[in-house]
């Protein structure tokens, strides 16, 4: 019989179901329910909820921020983490280990402890980044890092680092180890290598890297909420107000399957985009 | 004095000599291999005449100026390497023209020296192809088209032919060597292998343990062989009362060392047989001419010059 493949896989699809599907289901269902300040929740089938989150103009400006916030982390995660990735592999037997833990460290320590850690170099105008900055002469008054978009930006990209860091390496681990010497022997110098050799072959980890980092920095809790505090607010952190403050359950899930169905959008589309460009090149 | 010439050239890893007073001249137009078994230092004197490894002590000179001095992206020499190390995001026109774009040569004299070079190793109609799209020996020429497009002083080529099947590699073998014959380039072969060394080369280098043993033409070496280390490496040999004697030169004859076959193998163009003799087990290879051989359990008596 050909059943016992499908049965071995019964409890894992049992489990999933339970733990994904089902919640998932019940999200989107409460997404078309009514809510009142004093009536509570009412399980009936209207549009209000999605009609205020694809109308409003506060909902356009919160859901522009959070792409816009993720955008930028990816960007700086991307810039900052391929270079260290590739310094990373260059490195020789002892020192590669140190501090491959030096950066992948970090991900043992929750996501609160180190952005409160960001808080207190930030924390208002005598916070060490400002000290540090005002003290080389880079700036003549104190930039606000706390409660600005910028803040959470440098914040995210450093809680989320390690993820681009990891995926540039793995693709960096199937580079041919001769293939920077054999285009040095062409006459390449270290910048054209650099450029013509070693990035197009490290694009598509750089890519599934970002690809990584926008959907953990959109959906991001921790930090928004202590960087950004209670106005600068991201689609996650007003999904919790929703929830937990106004207790409107319903907006609530309507922001929350939003930005789930954007992310799953853009995902699927770059995924697509990596496929068709590399299918031949690294089949 | 020699175009290439290395000169009592050591690279050391800690202790260990790698390569260890390595002295060798190459003259012009000149196939010279470097034959050892792994981890003798072959590719590491490849390496240093590359650039991308410095040696501990010692002299490399080419057309008697000291390449030492030279960064490897400017000694102009054609590499190919055992992995091909093709840049996987190029087509095969991309690849072989990278060498002619760091040199700026003009883009229409470009495409004519890819093309011809292509041409010459019998792959004109692949340029739009990507490496991961072709075979083991399609890459193979790829990468040497690649090497010899920049028109280099030396082509270096380190066991370019060990990731290709028996009988593919025994055509590269002779397709290499009229393509070096062709254009004239003075190169080095790394290898392993003494039947590829010997076939190609005019002469070859016997490394053992970063040292070289014999230098000389393949034949010299092999009927002439410096060590016992030169003999074995080069072809099987058996050791008779002191005497070392080729297997192929042993024939059976009705006088002459009296044994027993203990073993008969049958291997298309000739027989390898195992005798036991009263001076050791002794190996005899008799060329196929279609007659009736000794079979096993027979005596025989084994005959060969210098001894009857
Ligand atoms: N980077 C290195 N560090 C330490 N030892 C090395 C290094 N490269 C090569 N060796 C050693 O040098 C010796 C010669 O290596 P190699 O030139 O690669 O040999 P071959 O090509 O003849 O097989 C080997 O014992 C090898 O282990
Ligand atoms: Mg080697």
């Amino acid at each position: 019989m050909k059943a016992a493949p499908y049965l071995l896989c019964l409890p894992a699809l049992v489990l999933f179901a339970g733990v994904v599907i089902v919640p998932l289901g019940m999200t989107v269902l409460l997404s078309f329910h009514d809510w009142g300040q004093y009536k509570g929740i009412e399980p009936v089938f209207i549009l209000k909820n999605w009609q205020e989150v694809l109308g409003d103009s506060y909902f356009h400006e919160m859901f522009a921020r959070t792409f816009r916030i993720a955008f930028f982390v990816t960007l700086l995660a991307a810039v900052f983490g391929a270079p260290e990735a590739y310094i990373l592999n260059r490195m020789r037997s002892p020192w590669r280990g140190i501090f491959l833990l030096v950066i992948l460290g970090p991900l043992l320590i929750s996501v609160v402890a180190r952005t409160l850690g960001w808080a207190l170099l930030f924390g208002g105008n005598s916070g060490l980044v400002n000290k540090a900055l005002m003290g080389m002469g880079l700036i003549s008054a104190p930039l606000p890092f706390m409660f600005t978009e910028t803040g959470i930006v440098i914040a995210l990209a450093h809680v989320l680092m390690p993820y681009m860091v990891l995926a540039v390496w793995a693709s960096l681990q199937r580079l041919d180890p001769q293939i920077e010497n054999a285009a040095v022997a062409l006459g390449a110098g270290p910048f054209t290598v650099l450029r013509r050799i070693v990035l197009p072959q490290v694009m598509p980890g750089i890519l599934s890297g970002a690809v990584i980092v926008f959907a953990l920095a959109a959906s991001a809790f921790a930090t928004p909420a202590i960087i950004g505090g209670r106005r600068l607010k991201v689609a996650s952190t007003l999904a919790f107000d929703e929830f937990l403050n106004t207790l409107n359950w319903p907006l609530g899930a309507a922001v929350a399957m939003l930005l789930l169905a954007a992310l799953v959008a853009i995902i699927w589309g770059t995924n697509r985009l990596v496929e068709r460009r590399y299918a031949q090149v690294f089949a | 004095m020699a175009f290439l010439e290395l000169e009592k050239l050591t690279k050391s890893f800690g202790s260990h000599n790698a390569v260890d007073g390595l002295t060798l001249g190459v003259e012009k137009g000149e196939f010279v291999a470097l034959l050892g078994p792994s981890g003798c230092g072959k590719t590491t004197t490849l390496q240093m005449i590359a650039g991308f490894v410095e040696p501990t002590s010692g002299a490399i000179r080419l057309g008697g100026k000291d390449l030492l001095a030279m960064k490897p992206a400017k000694r102009g020499l054609g590499i190919v390497f055992q992995s091909y190390a093709l840049f996987p995001h190029m087509t095969v026109a991309e690849n072989v023209g990278f060498g002619l774009e760091m040199q700026g040569v003009a883009a229409a004299e470009r495409r004519t020296r890819v093309g011809e070079t292509l041409e010459l190793v019998g792959l004109g109609a692949f340029t739009t192809r990507f490496p991961r799209q072709m075979s083991g020996g399609q890459q193979q020429r790829v990468a040497l088209a690649r090497a010899l497009v920049i028109r280099p002083q030396v082509l270096l080529l380190d066991e370019p032919l060990s990731n290709l099947d028996a009988k593919l590699r025994e055509g590269m073998q002779i397709e290499l060597r009229q393509i070096q014959r062709t254009v004239g380039t003075t190169t080095i072969l790394v290898t392993h292998d003494q039947a590829e060394a010997m076939a190609l080369s005019d002469r070859i280098v016997v490394m053992n343990q970063g040292k070289a043993e014999q230098i000389g033409p393949p034949h010299e070496a092999y009927e002439r062989p410096a060590t016992p280390f030169v003999a074995n490496f080069l072809g099987k040999t058996n050791l008779v009362n002191g005497a070392t004697v080729r297997p192929e030169r042993i024939s059976f004859s009705t006088v002459g060392l009296a044994g027993t076959v203990r073993t008969r193998i049958f291997q298309g163009n000739h027989w390898l047989y195992q005798v036991e003799t009263g001076s050791g087990l002794v190996t005899v290879i008799r060329q196929n001419t279609g007659e009736a051989m000794p079979g096993e359990g027979d005596g025989v008596h084994l005959a060969w010059e210098g001894r009857a």
